[in-house]
C-alpha cells in the first residue's frame, strides 16, 4: 500500500498532486497491476484532507485508465505506465548526470542548476503544445 | 445539486455599524465549506444567521431550502458547534451524552459511544478536567451524533494546538465520508482549511470578496511578476486584486477565467493563503483610498 504526501507550500492543487503521485510511482515501478490504492477514507484520516479531492483525483485516474473502481471493494490500480519506459530511464539518468556534472564545472550553484533545468523544460513543453 | 445555504442581499446591522452587508451566496450540497476572513469581517454574525440565533436586518436566507430554525424538523437537520467549541465544565462526559439524547430527537448514541470510546475518553471526566482537543472533541461528537445534514462550525481549531487540531480536522473529515454530511467552518487561519475544504467563501470587511471551489480559485488567480508598467496599460481581461510596484518592477495578483500570454509576464500559480492575502490588501487599499482624497 502506498502513502500520500502533499507538499503545502507547491501551489500545486492537492488533487493534482495525488494524481502525480500514483502516476510517479506507476512509473517508478512502485505500484504494479492489481495493486489497490488507499481507500478515501484512509487518505481523509492520514491527511487530514477533504474527501473530495481524493474522489476527484481517483476519478481523473480512472478517466485516464490507470485505476478502476470496484465499488465496495477499493480502487485498483490496472495498468502500469514502466513498461518500457523504465528500461530507458538508466541511461536517461546517466546523460542527465554527465550534464549536471558539466554544469558544476562551469561554476554554476545548486539554485543556478534547478533555474536551468525549470525553464528550459518550460519552454520546451510550451514549444510542445504549441506544435501541437 | 441543492444548495445546503443560500442568501441574498442578505445583511445583518448592529445599531449603526452592518456586521455583514449585501451577502449573496449559494453553497451547494455536499461540500466542505471554509469561511475565511480576518476577525471581525462578520463570519460569526453569518454563521448565526444560518442557525437562526439572529434575525437578518436585510435580505433573506435559506438553509436546507428553508428559512433558519424555522421548526423542529429543521433544527434537527443542522449542527452547530459554537466558538471555541464550548462544553458545560460541571457536567460530565456521560453528562454530556445523556443531554445529547434528551434533547436531540435524531439522536444515535452508537456514533456517540464508539467516538467516545475511540477517543479514548473517561466518561466520568468532567469537561472542564479535559484538555482543550478533548473537549473539542466531544464538542464534536454531540454535533454528529445528532446525525445532522449540514453541521457548522464556528473557528473550531482556533484555540487548538498543531496537533490536536489535526487530529480534530482529521476526525471531522473522517465523519464527512461516513455520514455524507455538509460542513461549513470558519477560520481566521486558511491554512487550517486549505485541504479541509473545496469551497471557500473570503469574508471580509462584512462583505463576501469571493466564493467558490478552491480548485477553480487557484486555477483562475496567477502572481505576474514583470518590468514595471504603468497600471493603466494593464488588459481589461485581467482582474488586478493586489498590484505593487517598484522603480523597476511590477508585481500582481491577478483573476482572470483564459490564460496569459504576455510574454513579459512570469506566470508563478499562487497558494491559498497568499490569495485570501491578496484580497485582504485591496480591501485595506480600499479603506486607505476615500482618507488620502480627503488630505488633499
Amino acid at each position: 500500500m502506498i502513502e500520500f504526501h502533499l507538499d503545502a507550500r507547491s501551489g500545486v492543487a492537492p488533487y493534482l498532486q495525488l494524481i502525480h503521485q500514483v502516476r510517479q510511482y506507476l512509473r517508478l515501478g512502485l505500484l504494479c497491476e492489481g495493486d489497490q490504492l488507499p481507500t478515501v477514507k484512509d487518505v481523509v484520516g492520514q491527511l487530514a484532507i477533504n474527501p473530495n479531492t481524493v474522489l476527484k483525483a481517483y476519478r481523473e485516474l480512472e478517466y485516464e485508465g490507470l485505476v478502476a473502481a470496484r465499488p465496495g471493494v477499493g480502487t485498483f490500480v490496472t495498468r502500469t505506465l514502466a513498461d518500457g519506459s523504465l528500461a530507458a530511464l538508466a541511461p536517461l539518468r546517466r546523460e542527465l548526470q554527465r550534464w549536471i556534472g558539466k554544469a558544476r564545472r562551469t561554476g554554476l550553484d545548486d539554485e543556478s542548476i534547478e533555474a536551468l533545468f525549470l525553464t528550459t523544460f518550460r519552454s520546451a513543453t510550451e514549444g510542445e503544445e504549441d506544435i501541437a | 445539486m441543492t444548495a445546503v445555504l443560500r442568501a441574498e442581499g442578505l445583511g445583518k446591522r448592529y445599531r449603526r455599524r452592518w456586521a455583514l452587508s449585501d451577502c449573496t451566496v449559494d453553497i451547494p450540497a455536499g461540500q466542505v465549506v471554509g469561511l475565511v476572513g480576518p476577525n471581525g469581517a462578520g463570519k460569526t454574525t453569518l454563521l448565526h444567521l444560518a442557525v437562526g440565533l439572529l434575525q437578518p436586518t436585510a435580505g433573506t436566507i435559506e438553509v436546507l431550502g428553508d428559512r433558519p430554525a424555522a421548526s423542529p424538523a429543521q433544527l434537527a437537520r443542522v449542527g452547530f458547534v459554537a466558538q471555541d467549541t464550548p462544553t458545560y465544565s460541571g457536567l460530565s462526559v456521560a453528562d454530556h451524552l445523556r443531554l445529547g439524547a434528551h434533547l436531540n430527537p435524531g439522536w444515535d448514541a452508537r456514533t456517540a459511544t464508539d467516538r467516545i470510546e475511540r477517543l479514548g475518553l473517561d466518561l466520568r471526566q468532567r469537561a472542564g478536567k479535559l484538555s482543550g482537543g478533548q473537549r473539542a472533541q466531544l464538542a464534536l461528537t454531540l454535533a454528529l451524533a445528532k446525525k445532522p445534514v449540514l453541521l457548522i462550525l464556528d473557528e473550531p481549531v482556533a484555540s487548538l494546538d498543531p496537533l490536536a487540531r489535526r487530529e480534530f480536522l482529521q476526525s471531522l473529515l473522517e465523519a464527512v465520508v461516513d455520514q455524507g454530511l455538509s460542513v461549513v467552518l470558519s477560520s481566521h487561519l486558511v491554512a487550517d482549511l486549505e485541504r479541509a475544504c473545496d469551497y471557500l467563501i473570503v469574508l471580509i470587511g462584512s462583505r463576501v470578496q469571493i466564493a467558490g471551489e478552491v480548485d477553480h480559485l487557484l486555477d483562475t488567480h496567477h502572481l505576474l511578476t514583470g518590468p514595471r508598467r504603468d497600471p493603466a496599460r494593464i488588459p481589461e481581461d485581467l482582474q488586478v486584486i493586489s498590484a505593487s510596484h517598484t522603480d523597476r518592477q511590477t508585481t500582481l495578483t491577478v483573476r482572470t477565467e483564459g490564460p496569459i500570454h504576455d510574454p513579459a509576464w512570469t506566470v508563478s500559480k499562487i497558494g491559498l493563503e497568499d490569495l485570501v492575502l491578496a484580497y485582504m490588501s485591496r480591501t485595506a487599499d480600499a479603506a486607505r483610498r476615500p482618507a488620502l482624497e480627503v488630505q488633499r
